[in-house]
């Protein structure tokens, strides 16, 4: 038998004409693809993950990563991946890990929606004319309100909720440090400051160098509670019970030992080199009127001045589920969709458990109204938010707003090699290796999620100024704005949109 | 999608949706008396006539106040109805709330293009005591929305007390001839004339849209259509009538049955801007930065002018860019507002102040107020 029966995935081409011989392909790989001997390159590119990043950084174009197309022979229905991932099992006798979200090709109900402009009836509104405002508030609403004067001098009786404000309905997905490094939570930490959005502190605490970030914090309390105390959760604008994540349903996680050097130990409050384990469900909410404990726990902790938010993953029962948290005290539904990121997760949880955004929050959303409880809370979406018409789209489906991660990270770099259980990241943002963690400037990362965000804000506004609105509130739930292409009815009717040529 | 109305037209012959098009307008007039004093239909028509060019044929209507005196501790209920069948059902449906004190078919002229107009029906309602535990305003909303559920063979014109809405597809001045509206006097008066650009043009389909005690006239798209009717499923409205004017009528609904002034309804449906709401100071600040937040859903968004007629008064209201026109005129004691001046000017030619609404500002006039109207 030979050593191993996986074929190797990608072949790395080095141009010799072209080569200088820098070594930057050999200084930049986090995998150890490319070394230097002798005068003489060696190429171990069984190891390449196609992250791209030697590619990149070449200063001549001389490298060139392929897929190994040579091998095997074509079967319909053993794929190659399934292949590899059998005979990587076979031999290491583990469950295959593996990062960011799901990357099979199952329906992508955003590529069979089509959105809404006005012609002649209603004139469409330049949003550079005009004001056009994105601005969100997520948190619980009242019922309704009370007022005193008479007509025109009415004044507000009592006072609302607390809320968090965001400058437009999107926010940065959760993503622990120790998940990701030190200066990729920066990064998105000062974009959100600049552009008076949220980001998330993830699983992991939060580290101190993000303190003058925490008016635009949220702080997550997950199964294994790291870093949880009280200053903690008086740090941030909002707190995030993290029930599910849409990569993994119903799984927990797990940062090995080895990962957890003194900085990560100290933010999560673990001693150093001992495994972070997040337990699967936290053990002490078996169920949902343990889960309005922990709501009212961590109100009562923080004095009710933080609106609290719980995380779920899309399953199948989401809906009923939705409306069991909105019914328990939950200020905003946070619901993570099958394509949403992680740094490790099982690549068979990740593959096959779960359901696509888009169907989930119009489940969520219709179940809601349906009961009548819709308006009194606020719904988040995340999990699969590519561009800025994804984003109009969700919203126009139900949701108040929606999480951005994988997208965040591509605007860092990231390339989905998918590697990000590995620690070797070479691109400096799933890694705590200090050598691979400074290729991450926080003060360049921000400004390109800076940027990012800024044109899909454009690209929003220029979108509901072509449908004729000019406030984002009049989008949400505007379900009349999309039809369907190429959808059967039963899926039309699950989306609640009609066929792209039906009009109102 | 429209199917279910064919049976009801007959497409060769009858005016309807898709059939004419006229590159126009819709028309909205409204006029009340802020003495009481009554004012005969035909003056709403007049206005109206003039604006003929701003519809196409595909619906009109008007609704008068104070025209039932002899009847004014019952509900009204004008009802529509496609055949004897859906009457016979309708009526199933009253009973079950009301009293029917009298009943009449609404006097009509059944000539040229309306001899096979649907059947117009008016009930004099007084409700249950059996009922009595839902409010009576609970009451009308119930019954309406499961009358209008059976739309298009029957829908609710209007079921307020004192008051009759009176509609139907046709130019508003052959309405008013088909309703014999010049046989009513009112104290305050709306009419529409109708041009629909994005839903079926049917008789339940024409403004004004009404519920309880409020009426209200529409020229517009409103483009929040979709997300207000999200927001009012949540409170068991249904939308049935397929047209965005329909949440207008039970936006306002919903929120008068909150205690809202009609000043606040102004401010939910056309919100101050963010930067203008910036430069407010407390407590002013805090009460429309809490109505933006709570009632959010049922911000109105794209063109629009609207008046909406209620008991005792009138509403003016244009979007919050001003991109639908509204002009309001004084004479006395009247208070005319229109689409267009011209029609002011055919019914009182030298009012004695003549604007344009500013959008986002509200004109509300009210009878026995010691001003005609304010500015929200």
């Amino acid at each position: 038998m030979p050593r191993s029966l996986i074929q190797q995935e990608f072949l790395v081409k080095r141009d010799e004409e072209r080569c200088i011989e820098c070594k930057v392909c050999v200084r930049q790989c986090g995998f150890g693809v490319h070394e230097y001997q002798d005068g003489k390159f060696i190429l171990n590119d069984h190891n390449c993950v196609n992250c791209q990043r030697c590619v990149i950084m070449c200063p001549t174009g001389a490298l060139e990563i392929l897929e190994n197309k040579g091998v095997p022979r074509r079967n319909a229905y053993w794929s190659e991946h399934s292949v590899r991932d059998l005979r990587r099992q076979a031999e290491s006798g583990g469950s295959l890990l593996t990062g960011m979200g799901c990357d099979r090709s199952y329906p992508i109900y955003f590529d069979h929606i089509l959105l809404n402009a006005s012609q002649v009836s209603n004139p469409s509104i330049d949003p550079l004319r005009e004001p056009m405002e994105v601005r969100t508030y997520l948190g619980v609403k009242p019922d309704k309100l009370s007022f005193t004067g008479t007509p025109g001098q009415e004044r507000l009786v009592g006072s609302l909720p607390p809320v968090v404000k965001l400058e437009a309905p999107v926010m940065f997905s959760a993503m622990s440090f120790g998940s990701i490094s030190k200066n990729t939570a920066l990064s998105m930490a000062r974009a959100a400051a600049e552009l008076g959005i949220m980001f998330n502190t993830g699983e992991g605490g939060m580290h101190p160098d993000l303190a003058p970030y925490q008016d635009n914090m949220i702080v997550q309390v997950a199964s294994g509670r790291f870093g949880v105390d009280s200053t903690y959760l008086n740090s941030g604008r909002m707190v995030e019970i993290k029930i599910g994540q849409g990569a993994k349903p119903g799984i927990g996680g797990h940062l090995p030992g080895e990962k957890v050097k003194e900085e990560i130990a100290v933010t999560r409050g673990i001693p150093q080199g001992a495994d972070a384990i997040s337990p699967a469900p936290h053990h002490d909410i078996y169920s949902i009127e343990d889960l309005r404990q922990l709501i009212y726990t961590l109100k009562e902790a923080t004095n009710y001045q933080k609106p609290v938010s719980v995380k779920i993953a899309a399953v199948h029962n989401v809906a009923a589920i939705a409306s069991g948290i909105a019914r328990a005290g939950a200020d905003i539904i946070t619901v993570d969709g099958l394509r949403g990121g992680t740094g490790a997760a099982p690549k068979m949880i990740r593959d096959h458990i779960g359901l696509p955004i888009e169907l989930a929050i119009s489940a969520v959303d219709r179940r809601l109204r349906q009961e009548g409880i819709r308006e009194r809370v606020s719904l988040v979406a995340a999990g699969g938010i590519r561009c800025s018409a994804d984003l109009v789209k969700i919203i126009c489906l139900g949701a108040d707003a929606a999480y951005i991660g994988t997208a965040a990270l591509l605007a860092l770099g990231c390339h989905l090699c998918q590697k990000c259980y590995t620690g070797n990241c070479s691109w400096g943002i799933a890694t705590q290796d200090p050598y691979l963690t400074r290729r991450i400037n926080p003060e360049l990362g921000a400004e390109r999620l800076s940027n990012l965000i800024k044109v899909w804000i454009h690209e929003l506004k220029e979108f509901m100024g072509a449908m004729g609105i000019n406030a984002v509130e009049s989008l949400r739930g505007n379900r009349l704005q999309l039809r369907g292409v190429g959808l059967p009815r039963n899926e039309l009717e699950q989306l609640g949109i009609k066929q792209a040529g039906e009009s109102m | 999608m429209f199917s279910e109305y064919r049976e009801f037209y007959d497409y060769d012959n009858d005016i309807c949706e898709g059939k004419v098009r006229i590159p126009s307008g819709c028309a909205i007039a409204g006029l009340i008396n802020r003495e009481s004093k009554k004012v005969k239909g035909d003056t709403i028509a007049k206005m109206m006539a003039v604006m003929h060019e701003r519809s196409n044929g595909l619906g009109g209507g008007f609704a008068a106040y104070g025209i039932y005196p002899e009847h004014n501790t019952d509900y009204a209920f004008h009802l529509l109805f496609m055949d004897d069948q859906s009457k016979k059902e309708v009526e199933a449906i009253l009973v079950k709330g009301f009293r029917i004190e009298d009943q009449q078919e609404i006097p009509v002229r059944r000539v040229g293009a309306h001899r096979n107009a649907p059947l117009v029906w008016r009930y004099f309602c007084s409700p249950l005591d059996k009922e009595r535990e839902i409010t009576e305003e609970d009451l009308l909303l119930k019954t309406t929305m499961r009358i209008n559920r059976m739309a298009p063979r029957a829908s609710v014109m209007s079921c307020g007390k004192n008051l009759g809405v009176f509609k139907g597809v046709g130019y508003p001045e052959e309405i008013a001839e088909f309703y014999r509206i010049d046989e009513y006097q009112g104290y305050s008066w709306i009419g529409h004339g109708r041009f629909p650009t994005n839903t079926p043009g049917w008789w339940g389909g024409a403004h004004p849209f009404s519920l309880g005690e409020t009426a209200v006239v529409h020229n517009g798209e409103l483009s929040s259509y979709g997300a207000n009717k999200s927001f009012l499923e949540n409170y068991g409205y249904e939308l049935s009538l397929r047209t965005d004017t329909e949440v207008l009528a039970y936006a306002i609904h919903y929120l008068r049955s909150q205690g809202f002034s009609w000043d606040l309804v102004s401010k939910v449906f056309a919100p101050p801007h963010w930067v203008e709401h910036e430069r407010m100071e407390e407590p002013e600040r805090e009460l429309y930065g809490a109505l933006r937040r709570v009632y959010a859903g049922l911000l109105m968004n794209g063109p629009f002018s609207i008046i909406v007629a209620f008991s005792g008064g009138l509403m003016a209201l244009n979007d919050r860019l001003k991109l639908r026109p509204l002009v309001a005129g004084e004479a006395g004691a009247n208070l005319f507002l229109a689409s267009e001046e011209a029609a002011i000017r055919r019914v009182c030619p030298q009012p004695e102040n003549l604007w344009s609404l500013k959008g986002g500002e509200a004109l509300i006039s009210r009878v026995e107020e010691e001003s005609a109207c304010h500015v929200a």
